[in-house]
């Protein structure tokens, strides 16, 4: 049907799965204490409704929406409110937390249901009853699904785009989902799409994960339009731009949102979430995590309660090992190098890589020889080369002028960059340094 | 459990694993094989220069470069290339003071590595022949088995002394022979070396096994030599259809001068040519109708080094002309 799934450019890291691509989730037990940031999702964060000594149940909302594009917070364990204070946050701020004292002597046993039944209810109930339920997008950005299912009046939607790349190395958390959850996958799949009222949806799988294609093959549902299609495995196909370009050759204009090519791209996971939330009757209070890397002495796919501590979760994976040097929050070609152990665990976050000495880059950089493989490695062709020697002069308004504002942050040029130039993370820098700039007179 | 001493870095966390100095010393290990051809064929004469070049190179680097650049080894390329564009009679002291203007007027005036507009072995060849026309143009005859040990010319001459006229035979390039003789010099000779000419002007085939090389570890942009080759070899044929008799054919075109040691090795050099793969090709075309076009209306009988040089003031420009198109900047695009 399709000539050629695939985008151009990009970069072929190590896959780095086989870590844990075989071992089966497992639920983690509750820890002592567990951290409720209240910004765990892109937008405005939610407003806290709970003081501290009160007592919370799993399930109840301790913090709810602050606007439309934010998102309700849940407790994630029983237990008694203890504090609500500044607290560090994945992000490397230290931000408003909600801590909570996990009741030891609990059962901490599902409350009656907290969302309604899915059947029978319409597009407007359902995305309701996904916003109550404090869904996000769990592939990284965060962003709250019930805004991205409610796309403008203005706008046609004909395809959903289900997205189980898992493109980041070490990262199983995806491809373990698609495995044990098909069926939870399919039902996210069938109520997101009764949700846009569209009636084709594809989901697009590395070729690296040959049994979750075949898992999800076999579980196609007959009445509607869902598809799956194999993709190269190649960094960054989960891209939802590049994803978008791989599965149905469109390209998003620049500045543009999916939708604005009358697509709506969602995580695999995300959509296992939705049917979850659905069928049990609970929000989003725990998710599928991968702690992974060769600096964790047993690594897992873990069903991990929101906000429990990054130090607990390590403890869980029998610690790290002697020359473990780096902890990453999501994937080591996008994640975020982690400062503090008492950090929690949010929504958005995908796996805990834990880098040994061998593994972290070198720290070391050299003169650009403007060999141009960062031209060759850029999926949305950019220039990094000069990109960067811009920044290093900081020149920010030239690098806006050379499309700095397509960047991604995707990190291929400082992945392939000989010389080591922190390329993306200059870039990142240029993006804040012209948003803190003071607007024109 | 003890708390490690947590590194913090921005991601991506992962490197590719290919470094800068990696890059350059494996171009200088693709080098050697050519460097012992020209042993081979010239005698010992052929490492005395090579070396007093790369020792130019090394010493001006290492004493005005600033923070041991040298590690990097692009010096060092850049002194073994020069050698090799040299005749091996050279006095040994031009040889180093020829490195020596590459690295310094040529690379670390502009501010060092990465930042050098022309490149710098080219350069040092372009003083030397300015400077000592006659001796970078006296070539000597391959040495044959009896006399393998016998030195190439005078390398041990005094600075600003008149060489001594040792017994070396001297010969004509098959380029010089091509252009003011109209004699032509059988394929198989170009082809495997044994030829008269600079120390990297013999064999032609080895010098592309050894930039293959390189274009396969993705260290040189292979669109270059592509490009040269595709276009030297066109304007030559049609030249030759034309004048059989003044203009060479294809083959000898390619193979002949240091046409074959100027695609893979100078053309190639990361940082003076182009960032952009379009770039690249419209470089390599530039390089070749130059070639053809000095060695066939121009008075020296080769062009390599000149065209080169020329392409490379052109690459800030070329750069400029062959941005990629951004991704999204074009109208949305339905699937049917």
């Amino acid at each position: 049907m399709w000539s050629r799934l695939n985008f151009r450019h990009g970069v072929h890291p190590p896959e780095l799965k086989e870590l844990t691509a075989g071992i089966p989730i497992r639920r983690v037990p509750f820890a002592d204490e567990v951290v409720l940031p209240l910004r765990q999702h892109t937008g405005k964060p939610a407003r806290p409704v709970v003081r501290p000594g009160a007592r919370v149940e799993r399930g109840d909302t301790v913090a709810e929406a602050d606007g439309y594009v934010s998102t309700p917070i849940h407790a994630s364990a029983a237990g008694t409110v203890r504090d609500i204070g500044l607290w560090p946050h994945p992000d490397g701020s230290y931000a408003l937390a909600i801590r909570i004292a996990v009741d030891r002597y609990s059962p901490q046993a599902a409350r009656p249901r907290l969302v309604p039944d899915w059947t029978g209810l319409g597009p407007a109930e359902l995305i309701e009853a996904i916003r109550q339920a404090g869904v996000v997008g769990l592939g990284g950005a965060a962003f709250p699904t019930h805004v991205k299912l409610s796309p403008p009046q203005d706008v046609t939607i004909d395809t959903i785009l289900v997205n189980g790349c898992e493109c980041e190395p070490y990262l199983t958390t995806d491809h373990r989902t698609m495995v044990e959850y098909p069926e939870r996958v399919q039902l996210g799949i069938r109520i997101m799409m009764r949700c846009l009222g569209v009636s084709r949806a594809v989901v697009g799988i590395e070729r690296n994960k040959p049994d979750a294609i075949e898992t999800i093959r076999g579980t196609l549902p007959t009445d509607i339009d869902v598809t799956v299609e194999p993709l190269e495995v190649k960094y960054p196909q989960g891209a939802e731009k590049m994803l978008i370009e791989s599965l149905l050759h469109r390209e998003v204009p620049s500045g543009k949102l999916p939708m604005h090519v009358g697509v709506v791209v969602q995580n695999v996971a995300s959509a296992a979430t939705i049917a979850e939330v659905f069928d049990t009757g609970l929000p989003l209070i725990e998710r599928i995590v991968t702690v992974t890397g060769r600096g964790i002495r047993r690594p897992a796919n873990l069903i991990v309660p929101v906000g429990m501590k990054l130090r607990d979760l390590l403890d869980a994976c029998g610690g790290v090992t002697e020359d473990a040097k780096e902890v990453v929050f999501g994937g080591p070609m996008m994640g975020l190098a982690q400062a503090h152990l008492d950090t929690p665990l949010v929504k958005g976050i995908t796996g805990v890589v834990v880098l040994s000495g061998a593994e972290v880059k070198p720290q070391v950089s050299y003169p650009c020889i403007r060999c141009g493989h960062c031209l060759d490695a850029c999926p949305v062709f950019l220039n990094p080369q000069l990109l960067g020697q811009l920044a290093l002069k900081e020149r920010w308004n030239e690098m806006e002028a050379n499309h700095l504002v397509d960047c991604m942050l995707c990190g291929c040029c400082s992945y392939t960059c000989p010389s080591n130039i922190p390329l993306s993370q200059l870039f990142a820098l240029a993006k804040s340094e012209l948003r803190r700039r003071p607007a024109p007179i | 459990m003890s708390a490690p001493r947590l590194l913090i870095t921005a991601s991506p966390h992962l490197a590719a694993g290919d470094s800068t100095p990696r890059i350059m010393w494996n171009v200088v290990g693709s080098l050697v094989p050519i460097l012992a051809a020209a042993t081979y064929f010239f005698g010992p004469s052929a490492v005395l220069v090579v070396a007093a070049a790369t020792a130019g190179a090394v010493v001006t680097e290492h004493s005005c470069g600033g923070k041991g650049t040298v590690g990097d080894g692009s010096a060092v390329i850049t002194g073994i290339l020069l050698g090799l564009t040299l005749p091996a009679g050279l006095p040994l002291w031009m040889a180093f003071v020829g490195g020596a203007f590459g690295i310094g007027i040529g690379k670390l005036v502009f501010g060092g590595l990465g930042q050098n507009v022309f490149n710098p072995a080219l350069l040092g060849r372009a003083f030397l022949q300015a400077s000592f026309p006659v001796a970078l143009t006296t070539f000597p005859a391959p040495a044959s088995a009896g006399d393998w040990w016998r030195l190439g010319g005078d390398n041990f001459a005094l600075p600003f002394v008149t060489a001594r006229a040792l017994d070396a035979v001297t010969s004509a390039t098959p380029l010089g022979r091509m252009k003011f003789e109209q004699a032509a010099t059988p394929l198989s000779d170009l082809v495997f070396g044994s030829t008269s000419g600079s120390l990297g002007e013999t064999s032609g085939l080895l010098i592309l096994l050894c930039g293959g090389y390189l274009a396969l570890r993705n260290f040189l942009n292979w669109r270059i030599p592509a490009s040269i080759f595709a276009t030297a070899a066109l304007l030559a044929t049609l030249l030759h259809a034309l004048d059989p008799a003044r203009h060479s054919g294809a083959l000898f075109t390619l193979f002949s001068g240091g046409l074959m040691l100027g695609a893979m090795y100078m053309a190639t050099d990361l940082v003076t040519s182009p960032v952009t793969n379009l770039g690249c090709w419209i470089f390599g075309a530039g390089v070749a109708v130059l070639v053809v076009v000095i060695r066939s209306w121009g008075g020296l009988a080769e062009g390599v080094m000149y065209s080169i040089l020329i392409m490379n003031a052109l690459v800030p420009y070329l750069n400029r002309c062959t941005q990629p198109r951004v991704f999204g900047s074009r109208p949305v695009r339905r699937a049917p």
